[in-house]
Formats: structure tokens, C-alpha cells, sequence
């Protein structure tokens, strides 16, 4: 009955996601397609913070990582842009695991400190003048958005969204299957005791380098999809403020919720919007003050909170 | 070439100043509470505005210095007694996440109060090239100030009861107790001396990269990586740390990467420290038993 119920949930939840294509504005499918897009940058996140337990506020680096590989290899090689996808994918796991390797030997206020100095420091190294012929340097790239392939009727937003939400469903199911397996297990061994998990023989490098490019993985295609989805990249569009959204995300989520990373989304996707017509300052103080509220009175964020009303539902039957 | 070299090195110290005010503000709360507080550069900022308000309402630039500074003073020591206190033996994670928090939120009320335009900030010091014109005015004078910031920090944890009893609250919270130290007093004090030397800091480097909400943010950037240099535990390696990064700052600005990638610079200093010698060159290895 159980086991039923909790499969029931996720598929009912696709199902009704597929639905505001049928209806919504191509505005409105753009910002669910960001939602989808941030989801999964977050899934990213949490994989990494929340059941690795190593914290990043750098992410917005592998986002940007990812963007730029696909602009460039649509705009520089018209490289069609389902094809951009794996290119993108192993380039983010690859620089992943590389700064995985020196964050092994840093704990968490260290590892914070360093993927923090690396979310200031990307918009520099984007504009670099050594690789401006393919980044486009300040300028940035611009990209054509796809239309929907097979003669389908669908508005490119419309095609766009299903696309993105049907690479989401596949990521998202991979997560749930890592973290609910043996890898996940040893993962979140090494986050509440990492001595205990490697005298479990657990080897501590090996799972903390590879949950590194797994996590980068996930944000880095977000980016992907993301730069798909606004057509255009360019150096200041991946400020510090990316890493952070990210990690407001995560934690209005739940940090270790897999559902909660699509909260956290909508989150970051919408409450902005409504913020900024009250002042320009306002979205970031209001992350601001969430984000210290959630610490103090939610430390589970939305994701933990729903998902044990959840379970309590389910117990109930 | 070598005029250029001490000219880049000068300039180097003057920045290094600014970093190394800003890093000892990071190791004190480091030394007392293990958390990085990366809302320091914040409210630096944040002080550095309300200064400036202070001096546009017609103050002399000292007096308004000066209540700037008391008031951040204030202001750290409330932020430590109503947000920290509580999280005092929370998960890293929470840490960091109200530090991510108090940033966005002193960064956002910098913007709605003072909005968003590049102001300028004025300078007490004379406007003429000095030592051979190797420095500005503002360059000497804000090296001095600096310098003399630093001794007074040192000078009050050395020689007074108070800064005795502080040193020994970070050393050993349940000893300090015993002996009738207020710990966390002690606590929310280094706090709003932190906060001061932060007002200090943004007042003098205002006048040279002018004031907007996110002046600081590169800045604290350096600040950790001084502080990372000289060791995080220890507050004279911050202080040489932060003029050392000032240093290789302008000297690889100049000859090495350009300007464009300075910030990476400092991201390049802080992976080296912390993967080749994550002690820094003055900080103590700390050895846990299990």
C-alpha cells in the first residue's frame, strides 16, 4: 500500500505538469520551463550539500559551465541542442571531479569559503580575453531557441517546456535511484560520520569526488537547459547571485528533500517577481530573511516539512 | 621597470592595509566562534553608507567616523546577541546559511536605503602625490590609519583586563566560565569590534573604488585569502596575510594576469593555501580526538 502510494505521487505529479501546455501563455511555459531548469540545478545542489554534506555556494560555476558549453557549440558548430546535452554533461562532471579533488581536504566552512571565492571569480574568467573568440567575452552569445521537431504543433515555449521537463523526469529519477541505493547510503554516511563510514569501508575520496561531479553534472545541464531556454549567455549573467539563488533554493527546499529541490524552484523563479514590485531591493532581502527564518524555525525547509505530512498520510491509510 | 616594481609594491601595501583590517575582522570572530562571517564585507559597506550620511548632515569627517563606527559597534553586538547566540552549536550549514542570509539582507537594505548609484566618498587626507610620489595622500593616510588600527587591536587584547578575559573566552569557553568570565559577552563584543574595524576599513577604501552596495564584495574575497595566508586562528598572520595578498594583487595585476583576472587571483591563493598548507603560514594544526 505503501510502496503504491509513494509511486503514485511523482507520476500523478508529472501528469499534471504536462497539463499547462495545453492552456498557459508561452511566457508562463517559460517560467515553468525555468522552474524545471532551476529544479534541477538544485537537485544538483542538494545531491552534493544535502546528502553529501559538503557545502557549496559555488554552484552557479558549474551552472555557467554548462550554459556556455552549449551557446558555443550551437552558435560556434550548430550543434543541435539535444546534442549539446552529453558534451555538457561531461564537461561539468569532468571540471566537477577536478575541484572535488582539493575540496576533499577542506571541511565544510573551508569548502564554502573556496566554491564562494570560485562564484565571484567566474564572471572574470568568462570575460577572459584569452577565450573571447568563442565565449564572446562581455558581449556574451546569443542562441536560437528550437522548434518543435516532427511537424508538431506546438509553439517552440510549448516544445521547449516538454523537453525540458522530460530530461528533468529522467534526472530526477536517476537521483532518487542513486540516493535510495548503496552509492546514496554511503554518501549519506560520510555526511553524518564520515570516520564511522570509512570503518565501514566506505572509501571517503572516491564517494566525495564522484557525488562533486555528479552534483556539477546535474547543475551544469541545468545550465544547459537553461541557456536554451533564454537564448542568451553572457559573463554577468552568471554573477555570485546565481550561486546564491541556488543555495536559497536548496534550503527553502529542504536541503536532503529530492521533491522539496522543485519547491525551492518555484521559489527562486517566482518570488522575485512578485518582491520586485514592491522595491528593487526587496527579492534579496526577502531570500535574505527567509533564508535565516527557514534556519531557525524549519531547518527541514518546505521539502522535509511536506514530505512528513506526507508520510504521516500515507501511515494513516 | 624597478620604479615600476616599488610603485606596484607601495600601492600594494596601501590595499593590503584595507584586507588586512578586514581580515583581522574575520579571524576575531573566527578565533571566538569557528564561523566565517561572510557578511563582514556587508557590513562594512552598510557602516561606510551610514558615515557618509552622517557627513553629508554636516558633521566633521572625524566625528562622523567615529559614530559610524560606534554605531556598527552597536550594530555587531546586537547581530551576535539576537541571530548567533541561538545557532552557537548548530550544524555548519545553518551557519552559513544565516551568514548567506545577513548578507543578502544588509546588501538589499544598503541598496534600498542609499539606492544603487556609485556615490563618492570624500577623504580627510591631503589630495598631492607623497613619498616621491609613490603614494597618494589618501594612500598614506589610510595606511596610517590602518596601521594604527591594527596596533591599538593588538595593544588592547595585550594589555588590558578586558581584552584578557576575551582572548581567554575564544581559548577555552568552560574555563573562562569557571573563573567568572561573561563568555558571551565576550563574544558579542568581538563581534561589534569586528563590525568597527569593518566601518574602518570601508571608509577608507571608499574614497579610492567608491561606494555602492557591492563594494565590498571583492574585497572580503581578498580578506579571506589574507586571512587564509597568514592562518585563520591567528590574528597577526591575518593582518601580514592581507598585506602580502595586497601585495601579489598589484605586483600580478601588473605583470602577471592583467587586471581582468584579479579576482581569480585570490580564488587562486585560496585553493594553494588550503590544499598545500591549510594551516596558513601562522596558524596552529588543530588535533581532534575521537
Amino acid at each position: 500500500m505503501t510502496m503504491r502510494a509513494s509511486w503514485l505521487f511523482p507520476v500523478l505529479v508529472i501528469l499534471a505538469a504536462a497539463v499547462p501546455v495545453a492552456f498557459m501563455t508561452n511566457y508562463h511555459l517559460f517560467q515553468l520551463t525555468m522552474v524545471v531548469v532551476y529544479g534541477i540545478a538544485i537537485l544538483g545542489l542538494a545531491l552534493l550539500t544535502g546528502f553529501n554534506g559538503q557545502i557549496s555556494l559555488g554552484h552557479g560555476a558549474f551552472y555557467a559551465i554548462g550554459a556556455y558549453t552549449t551557446a558555443i557549440l550551437m552558435s560556434t558548430w550548430n550543434v543541435p541542442y539535444w546534442a549539446t546535452l552529453p558534451v555538457s554533461a561531461a564537461v561539468c562532471a569532468l571540471v566537477g571531479f577536478l575541484i572535488g579533488l582539493p575540496a576533499l581536504r577542506l571541511g565544510g566552512l573551508y569548502l564554502a569559503l573556496t566554491t564562494f571565492a570560485l562564484a565571484v571569480a567566474i564572471p572574470q574568467i568568462l570575460k577572459y580575453k584569452g577565450i573571447d573568440d568563442w565565449t564572446g567575452g562581455v558581449q556574451g552569445l546569443v542562441i536560437d531557441k528550437p522548434d518543435a521537431p516532427f511537424g508538431l504543433d506546438l509553439s517552440a515555449d510549448a516544445w521547449l517546456y516538454l523537453f525540458t521537463l522530460g530530461v528533468a523526469v529522467i534526472l530526477y529519477v536517476i537521483g532518487w535511484n542513486i540516493v535510495r541505493g548503496r552509492v546514496g547510503r554511503a554518501m549519506m554516511a560520510i555526511r553524518d560520520h564520515a570516520m564511522a563510514a570509512e570503518t565501514m569501508g566506505i572509501n571517503l575520496a572516491m564517494v566525495k569526488t564522484r557525488t562533486f561531479a555528479l552534483s556539477a553534472m546535474y547543475t551544469g545541464l541545468a545550465g544547459s537547459l537553461g541557456a536554451i531556454a533564454v537564448q542568451f549567455v553572457a559573463p554577468d549573467s552568471f554573477g555570485v547571485f546565481v550561486s546564491i539563488f541556488l543555495f536559497v533554493g536548496l534550503v527553502v527546499g529542504g536541503v536532503s528533500s529530492i521533491g522539496g529541490t522543485l519547491l525551492g524552484a518555484a521559489f527562486v523563479e517566482f518570488v522575485p517577481n512578485l518582491a520586485d514590485q514592491v522595491s528593487k531591493a526587496a527579492p534579496g532581502a526577502v531570500y535574505g530573511v527567509i533564508l535565516i527564518a527557514i534556519m531557525f524555525l524549519m531547518p527541514a525547509g518546505a521539502g522535509g516539512f511536506l514530505g512528513g505530512l506526507w508520510r504521516k498520510v500515507v501511515r494513516t491509510r | 621597470m624597478l620604479e615600476g616594481v616599488i610603485h606596484q609594491i607601495m600601492s600594494g601595501i596601501a590595499t593590503g592595509g584595507i584586507y588586512a583590517s578586514v581580515a583581522l575582522a574575520l579571524v576575531m570572530i573566527y578565533q571566538a566562534t569557528h564561523h566565517v562571517n561572510f557578511a563582514q564585507g556587508e557590513m562594512a559597506t552598510f557602516s561606510t553608507y551610514v558615515t557618509l550620511m552622517f557627513i553629508n548632515a554636516g558633521f566633521p569627517y572625524w566625528v562622523a567616523l567615529a559614530i559610524g563606527v560606534a554605531l556598527s559597534f552597536a550594530a555587531g553586538v546586537a547581530i551576535e546577541r539576537v541571530l548567533m547566540r541561538p545557532l552557537a552549536n548548530a550544524p555548519v550549514l545553518a551557519s552559513v546559511g544565516v551568514f548567506v542570509g545577513l548578507l543578502l539582507v544588509i546588501n538589499s537594505l544598503s541598496g534600498w536605503f542609499f539606492d544603487y548609484t556609485i556615490k563618492q566618498f570624500p577623504t580627510p587626507f591631503p589630495d598631492h602625490p607623497m613619498l616621491g610620489g609613490y603614494l597618494s595622500g589618501h594612500e598614506l593616510g589610510s595606511t596610517a590609519v590602518t596601521l594604527i588600527v591594527l596596533l591599538s587591536v593588538y595593544l588592547f587584547f595585550r594589555y588590558t583586563r578586558l581584552g584578557l578575559a576575551m582572548r581567554a573566552a575564544a581559548f577555552n569557553a568552560t574555563s573562562s566560565r569557571l573563573v567568572g568570565v561573561r563568555v558571551g559577552w565576550m563574544l558579542a563584543l568581538g563581534w561589534g569590534l569586528a563590525a568597527a574595524i569593518g566601518a574602518i576599513a570601508g571608509c577608507m577604501v571608499a574614497p579610492i573604488v567608491f561606494l555602492d552596495p557591492n563594494m565590498m564584495g571583492g574585497i572580503l574575497l581578498y580578506a579571506f585569502a589574507g586571512a587564509l595566508l597568514g592562518g585563520i586562528d591567528n590574528p597577526l598572520g591575518a593582518v601580514i596575510g592581507g598585506f602580502m595578498v595586497g601585495i601579489i594583487e598589484n605586483l600580478g595585476g601588473a605583470y602577471l594576469v592583467g587586471t581582468e583576472l584579479k579576482l581569480t587571483l585570490a580564488l587562486v591563493i585560496i585553493v594553494a593555501v588550503l590544499t598545500i598548507k591549510p594551516t596558513g603560514l601562522m596558524g596552529r594544526r588543530v588535533y581532534s580526538r575521537v
